[in-house]
C-alpha cells in the first residue's frame, strides 16, 4: 500500500470514530487548527480557489520529488476540509498524486454532509491539487 | 393568531433535520407552503387540468374561470385599478425583466435609470443591460450604515433625463423598508417611472397599490406560502399598452398571418404560451390563505418576533447586527466577530436551523460594510419565540466550536 492509500484509510477510521455530525466537524475543526499555513506572500487572487463560499488559498512547492501544499482560509471549517486534503496529499511524489483516487472522501461522508456549495468547493479544491502536480511532475522529468 | 394551530398547516414543520426539529428561518429566500395551497395544486390536477382561454368543453372553462379569479383577488389584495393590469409572470425576476425589456426600445442615449445600493442582483442585472443596450447611464441611490436610503442623495440624483427608478419595497438582505411613497412622488416630479420590486414586503405587510400610485410592482408567490415559479407583474394600463411583447406565441395575439400579426389586448399581449395554470391557482389559495390569518397580524406578530429576537442576538458577545433602519421587516443580518458566517450558518444547520448565509444576491449591500457575508434569519408568522431562544443557544454552542 503506498502512502497515501494508507493515510487515506487511517483518516476514515479516524473519523468513523465519532458518532455524530457535530462530534467530526468538531474533529474537522481542529484538523484545521493545524493546517499548515500559506506564506502570506502568496495569498494572492491569483491562488484563490474558485467555487467556495469562502476564500481558499493554495500554494505547492516542490520539495525534491515531493510537493509540499501549504494553504488559508477565511473560514474554519473550510480549513478544516483543506487539512485533510493536505495531509493526504501533501509530502508526496506528483505520480502518486495524480494516480490517487478520492473514494475516501466518500467514505468519510465529507461531501455528503457539506452543504452542496462546499462539495464544490471541495472538488475544486483537489482538482487545483491535481493540476499542481500534473504541472510540477514535468519539471521534475 | 394561534400558532401552534397555524403551525399544523404547515407539513413540513413537523419535519426532523438529523435528528432536531426543523427550524426554519429562511423565509426570505422562500416560504414554506400551507396544506390548503398544497391541495389547491392537487385539486386542480385531479378535477380541472386543462388548458385555458381556448377550449369550448366543461374542464377548460372550469380552468379558466379559476385562473381569472385568481386576478380579480390579486387586484383586489393590492388595490389595483384593473383586472388587465395585473400580468402573470414566473417571478419577480421575470417581471422586471419584461419591463427592463420593453423599456429597451423606448430609452435613448444619455437617459437615466436609477436603482438602489439595495437591491437584489434581480433589479440591477436587467437594469445594467437594459443601460447597456440603449447606452443610458444607470446611477445609484446611497445608503448609509443604518442600511437606510440617502433620500436626500436620491433627489439629487433626478433630473429630465430621469426615466426610471427601480427600488425594492424591502431589502432582503437587511429588512429596511423604504419609504417607496416619497420614491414615487419625487420621481413622477420628473415624469419618471417607478418600478417597486415588492418580492420582500408584500409577504410582511398589506401594499396599496392605488395609494402608492407605483407605475409598475412586481412579486413572487413563492414568497407568500404560494408555489414557485409563479408571480405578477402590475402595471398602469397606459404604460403597459406603450410597451412591445416580451414574447411572441400563442395566447397573445389576436390575429396571425404570415404578412402581420396583431397582438391581444391587456393582459394576454404579456402571457404567451400555456401559462402556470396550477401556479396561478394555488397562488389564489396562498391570498385566501394569508388573508383568513389577516396581514395585520402577521404583520403586528412578526414585528414581536423582530423585537424579541434583536434583543436576544445583541446579547450574545461579539454579535454584529447590520441594517437597523427604524422601519424594517422580520429580517436580520448579522456576523459574529472573527467567525465566518459560513462556517457558523453550518453549524446551525447541523442542529436543524435553516439560515442563509453569504451575499444574498446583493453583493453591493456586502460590499458597502466591506464584509464577505452575513448570516441571516428572516422570520414568518409560523415561526416562534421558542425557536429564537433555541436559535440563540445554538449560536452560542456554534462559537465554542469555532472559536
Ligand atoms: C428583493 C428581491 N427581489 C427579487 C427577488 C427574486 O425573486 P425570484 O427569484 O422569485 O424571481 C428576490 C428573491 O430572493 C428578492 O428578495
Amino acid at each position: 500500500m503506498n502512502s497515501i492509500s494508507k493515510i487515506q484509510k487511517e483518516l476514515v477510521e479516524e473519523f468513523s470514530f465519532f458518532e455524530d455530525w457535530m462530534q467530526r466537524y468538531e474533529h474537522m475543526i481542529d484538523l484545521g487548527k493545524s493546517l499548515p499555513l500559506i506564506k502570506e506572500k502568496y495569498k494572492t487572487d491569483d491562488n484563490i480557489i474558485k467555487g467556495c463560499q469562502s476564500k481558499v488559498w493554495m500554494h505547492a512547492e516542490l520539495e525534491e520529488t515531493k510537493l509540499i501544499f501549504t494553504a488559508d482560509s477565511d473560514a474554519i471549517i473550510t480549513k478544516g476540509i483543506i487539512a485533510i486534503l493536505i495531509r493526504v496529499f501533501s509530502k508526496q511524489h506528483p505520480d502518486e498524486i495524480l494516480n490517487a483516487d478520492t473514494k475516501f472522501i466518500d467514505q468519510i461522508g465529507l461531501k455528503e454532509h457539506l452543504s452542496p456549495t462546499r462539495a464544490n468547493g471541495l472538488v475544486s479544491m483537489i482538482k487545483q491539487i491535481k493540476m499542481y502536480a500534473l504541472a510540477y511532475k514535468t519539471q521534475i522529468n | 393568531m394561534d400558532i401552534e394551530k397555524i403551525r399544523k398547516d404547515f407539513p413540513i414543520l413537523s419535519r426532523k433535520i438529523k435528528g432536531n426539529d426543523l427550524i426554519y428561518f429562511d423565509n426570505a429566500a422562500t416560504s414554506q407552503t400551507p396544506i390548503q395551497v398544497i391541495n389547491k395544486i392537487s385539486e386542480y390536477y385531479s378535477k380541472y387540468n386543462s388548458n385555458i382561454h381556448r377550449g369550448v368543453h366543461f374542464l377548460s372553462q372550469e380552468a379558466t374561470s379559476e385562473y381569472e379569479l385568481v386576478r380579480e383577488k390579486i387586484k383586489n389584495h393590492f388595490n389595483i385599478a384593473k383586472k388587465k393590469e395585473v400580468i402573470f409572470t414566473s417571478g419577480t425576476t421575470h417581471g422586471i425583466n419584461l419591463i427592463a425589456s420593453g423599456y429597451s426600445n423606448i430609452l435613448q442615449k444619455g437617459d437615466e435609470i436609477i436603482v438602489s445600493n439595495l437591491e437584489h442582483h434581480s433589479n440591477i442585472v436587467p437594469l445594467q443591460m437594459l443601460a447597456e443596450k440603449t447606452s443610458s447611464i444607470l446611477k445609484v441611490i446611497p445608503m448609509n450604515l443604518s442600511g437606510d436610503l440617502d433620500l436626500k442623495a436620491y433627489k439629487k440624483l433626478l433630473n429630465n433625463k430621469t426615466k426610471l427608478v427601480f427600488v425594492n419595497h424591502v431589502s432582503n438582505s437587511l429588512g429596511t423598508i423604504n419609504p417607496i411613497k416619497e420614491i414615487i412622488k419625487e420621481a413622477h416630479i420628473h415624469d419618471a417611472k417607478v418600478l417597486i420590486d415588492g418580492a420582500q414586503s408584500a409577504p410582511h405587510f398589506k401594499t396599496d397599490l392605488i395609494d402608492l400610485n407605483a407605475d409598475f410592482y412586481v412579486t413572487s408567490a413563492h414568497k407568500l406560502c404560494g408555489p414557485t415559479g409563479i408571480g405578477f407583474l402590475y402595471g398602469k394600463e397606459v404604460l403597459l399598452n406603450e410597451l412591445p411583447p416580451y414574447q411572441g406565441g400563442g395566447e397573445m395575439i389576436s390575429e396571425v398571418t404570415f404578412e402581420k400579426t396583431s397582438y391581444a389586448d391587456l393582459p394576454h399581449k404579456f402571457e404567451a404560451g400555456t401559462p402556470n395554470i396550477s401556479g396561478v391557482i394555488a397562488f389564489g389559495a396562498a391570498l385566501d390563505y394569508l388573508n383568513g390569518i389577516g396581514l395585520k397580524e402577521i404583520e403586528n406578530y412578526e414585528n414581536e418576533l423582530l423585537k424579541y429576537a434583536t434583543r436576544k442576538l445583541k446579547e450574545v458577545k461579539g454579535l454584529r447586527i447590520f441594517g437597523e433602519a427604524k422601519n424594517k421587516i422580520s429580517v436580520i443580518s448579522f456576523n459574529i466577530e472573527s467567525i465566518h458566517p459560513y462556517d457558523l450558518g453550518s453549524i446551525l444547520d447541523k442542529m436543524g436551523i435553516a439560515v442563509r448565509t453569504g451575499q444574498h444576491c446583493a453583493q453591493p449591500v456586502m460590499d458597502f460594510y466591506q464584509i464577505p457575508g452575513t448570516v441571516r434569519v428572516s422570520f414568518s408568522f409560523y415561526n416562534t419565540k421558542k425557536e429564537i431562544d433555541f436559535l440563540i443557544l445554538a449560536i452560542n454552542k456554534a462559537i465554542k466550536m469555532l472559536s
